[in-house]
């Protein structure tokens, strides 16, 4: 494969594309296919051929309106305007294709605006324009053009140029700046390298890395190889979650597919370069996200985190410098060697460049995935974008950054969202979850929640996370049946500070995040359980608590 | 002859102590080299490191974050503190967290008088519990022929793992489960008596409770010697 090769064959599928005159998108991700967006597309096939036009249906990956599902994207030969329906089941497929060439079916289609053009896509460029387990689909958008002038024009210190030019930083959570962590590992001495994709998403809320592993899996697999080529490494891993069934397909079709291109494998582009990838399956462990305790369950041992240094750019996969970034963090490489570091620097605020994808789930009308440039205010985000709190209800707080962030209340709303800002408020960026609550959520009770997710996924090997959590736990359980007690705040406070401090690894270093940053901003809710024992959102029952008489 | 490879000396200060450690050294190491005392539990001479117990978190100036003095390395210049209010606070805590855990309840305990957790509950002066206690219901595995096992008394310390594996080379130890509900077992979760136990006691010697214990000792003081260690460990280097 050479970049003509590539060129060539990008254009002959573009050539087989705009043979039809109208292109019907159907997604096909998780959210869409658990409503059986997979019987709309073969009842739109078999319509489009009754109909005898000139039409093609593709499924795709998330478009990411997901609350409107099952969605479908149209468009229309010589023309730039994009039609979106929403809601679409089977029995709208007649309909829709007697209306191709005419006027959208005004029922279907979806009005929403705003949240379509408030957004900037790099990431997520591709979802709903191509079909993920078609590499052909990727190459004619550009795909491959970024390892193949990479491998074939470029040596790995350009490659890593471009990514320190573009002040990319890891979008697992950290915000680590990726060039410097290349430069690291190239640096780093050692034979095999590794890279590993950090497929592990765990946070309660969060399907970024799913959707975009089961909507465009070869930009994945690009990230990789480029990042192999910068480093020196010759062998992959992929880490997904098993709860990602498809997105593992996915994955497995996309790698075999590039193996048959020749853009993994050896010699790549007939270069000395190799490099292949394997898929690793996490077997349902949060903290298996967390880098070490990723790196032992893939060389098959239990996954507890161990301390560092030494780090995995040194020592790593068995011994040897590692490579481990996340999903959309390889999925930003492709289009910033494809456009330059440049390019990529222009979009964002103060050090945190690029775009962000976030989830945004809970209390909020447009439930789905979204990308932002950074720096964008909050506000937009909830109220814009994601329509604001649905049914008359008012916003209290958003939870950002998982278990991990802390929560943002109402008043912050006009924060610019970057990985500065959100942590100056308490909470973190995270991998990009954002749970939405209103005046129906009792925050003492978020907090529960998400200490009582840290404390099952703790892997016990730390006393301050294991028991410290626990402990937690008994006592937020305790606030919220009415037996808390003011010193309980005191001791929450206290024992939060030992667990943040002495931790070994990130997740019981940030586990008592959101209690911390309930109490900061609703500190009332808790003593009004506490001293009132009362829940004004009435999601606590209070079972235990006594009546005072006085 | 050939020239005796050159060390790397790298000098610091450790409670205001100048001192001077070869490269790769711990913070640790160089510590107790120096009479400063450092508690710890899961740390053991003779074991590899697991940073574990977090008790030996020391302070470096000049970063807001704490350490592991167990596994974190000297580097020249360095400015440690091993004893502050913050220190002792947290040290307090996780005592305290470890006490709660399960059931230490010292008078009944065999291992009374003779424990880690015991001593530097003292050393730490800690005088009372402010965590509710879980009281857990745990087993106790007295299948083995010599020993028993006492999960009420455990602290994870993983020091009867990593001595089974590294040690003794037998690997019959292990934790199972996770967060709160982790446990040591023997084998695949089989009773201790059934296991590919050889029957060395090198489990029992290092185990800093109650946990594991020797059964002709019960009633009388059983005290431990985990010292047999560094001493193993230089007569196999001699060898």
């Amino acid at each position: 494969m050479n970049l003509e090769e590539l060129k060539q064959i990008a254009a002959s599928t573009r050539d087989e594309q705009a043979k039809f005159d109208h292109e019907i998108n159907i997604c096909m991700g998780t959210g869409c296919l658990s409503q059986h967006s997979d019987t709309i597309k073969d009842a739109l096939t078999k319509a489009v051929a009754a109909s005898g036009k000139n039409a093609f249906v593709r499924r795709t990956g998330c478009m990411g309106l997901c609350a409107a599902g099952p969605l479908l994207l149209l468009t229309n030969k010589g023309s730039e305007h994009e039609i979106v329906y929403d809601h679409v089941g089977p029995e709208h497929a007649e309909k829709i294709a007697a209306a191709l060439g005419g006027a959208p079916v005004a029922e279907l289609q979806c009005d929403l605006r705003e949240h379509f053009e408030s957004q900037v896509h790099v990431v997520l460029e591709n979802s709903g324009h191509i079909d993920p387990e078609k590499i052909e689909d990727y190459i004619a958008r550009d795909g491959y053009e970024g390892l193949v002038t990479a491998v074939t024009e470029m040596t790995p210190s350009e490659v890593i140029e471009q990514i320190m030019k573009s002040g990319l930083r890891g979008r697992g959570g950290g915000g680590y700046p990726t060039g410097l962590k290349w430069s690291t590992v190239a640096k780093a001495v050692g034979d095999p390298k590794y890279v590993v994709c950090n497929g592990d998403e765990g946070d309660p809320g969060a399907f970024m890395d799913r959707s975009v592993l089961e909507s465009d899996p070869q930009r994945v697999l690009e990230g990789m190889a480029l990042a192999a080529y910068a480093v020196g490494a010759s062998r992959g891993f992929i880490y997904v979650r098993a709860e990602y069934p498809l997105a593992v397909s996915r994955l497995t079709a996309a790698i075999r597919d590039a193996r048959r291109k020749g853009l993994l494998g050896n010699n790549i582009c007939n270069s000395d370069f190799s490099f292949d990838v394997e898929i690793r399956l996490g077997a349902g462990a949060f903290v298996c996200g967390e880098e070490t305790a990723l790196i032992a369950s893939i060389e098959g041992r239990r996954g507890t985190p161990k301390p560092r240094p030494p780090y995995p750019a040194v020592s790593g996969i068995w011994g040897k410098p590692t490579l481990i970034n996340n999903v959309e963090t390889f999925a930003n490489v492709p289009p910033i060697l494809r456009k330059g570091g440049e390019w990529f620097s222009g979009i964002g605020i103060g050090k945190s460049k690029g775009t962000k994808v976030f989830a945004i789930t809970g209390k909020i009308a447009n439930t789905g995935l979204v990308e932002v440039p950074m720096g964008i205010p909050l506000r937009q985000i909830i109220e814009g974008i994601g329509g604001g709190v649905p049914d008359g209800h008012t916003f209290k707080a958003v939870q950002t950054g998982g278990p991990s962030g802390g929560c943002i209340p109402a008043h912050l709303l006009d924060l610019n969202v970057s990985y500065e800002s959100l942590i100056e408020v308490g909470s973190m960026m995270g991998s990009g979850g954002m749970i939405v609550m209103d005046d129906t959520s009792c925050m003492v009770n978020v907090a529960k929640f998400f200490i009582e997710f840290c404390m099952t996924e703790s892997c016990g090997k730390c006393i301050p996370c294991r028991a410290g959590t626990a402990q937690l736990y008994t006592l937020l359980t305790r606030i919220c049946e009415g037996e808390g007690t003011m010193d309980d705040l005191d001791l929450l406070v206290d024992l939060s500070a030992t667990i943040k401090e002495t931790s070994l690894c990130g997740l019981g270093q940030t586990a008592p995040n959101p209690v911390l940053s309930t109490l900061r901003y609703f500190r009332n809710e808790y003593i009004e359980h506490i001293e009132h024992k009362h829940c004004s959102a009435g999601v606590c029952a209070m079972s235990k608590a006594v009546e005072v008489t006085a | 002859m050939s020239p005796a490879p050159a060390v790397d000396i790298k000098t610091l200060t450790i409670d205001g102590k100048e001192v001077s450690a070869r490269a790769g050294q711990t913070i640790l190491e160089v510590a107790r080299e120096n009479s400063i005392a450092i508690p710890t539990l899961c740390h053991l001479d003779g074991l590899s490191d697991v940073g574990a117990c977090r008790l030996c978190m020391v302070e470096i100036a000049g970063t807001p974050k704490l350490f592991p003095a167990c596994v974190a390395t000297v580097e020249e210049g360095q400015v440690v503190t091993t004893s502050s209010d913050r220190l002792k606070k947290h040290r307090r805590t996780i005592l305290e967290l470890l006490f709660a855990e399960r059931n230490h309840v010292c008078s009944v305990c065999v291992a009374n008088g003779h424990c880690e957790l015991q001593t530097l509950g003292q050393e730490q002066g800690l005088t009372h519990i402010r965590l509710p206690y879980r009281n857990p219901k745990l087993e106790i595995d007295g299948s083995h022929e010599r020993f028993t096992l006492d999960q009420n008394r455990c602290i994870l310390c993983t020091r009867c793992v990593r001595v089974c594996a590294e040690v003794e080379g037998a690997h019959i130890w292990d934790v199972m489960g996770r967060g709160i509900d982790s446990m040591v077992i023997t084998d695949l979760h089989q009773p201790w008596g059934e296991s590919a136990c050889t029957r060395c006691g090198k489990c029992v010697q290092v185990c800093p409770t109650g946990a594991l214990f020797d059964k002709s000792k019960v009633g009388s003081p059983h005290p431990k010697y985990p010292e047999f260690l560094p001493a193993l460990q230089m007569m196999r280097e001699q060898q």
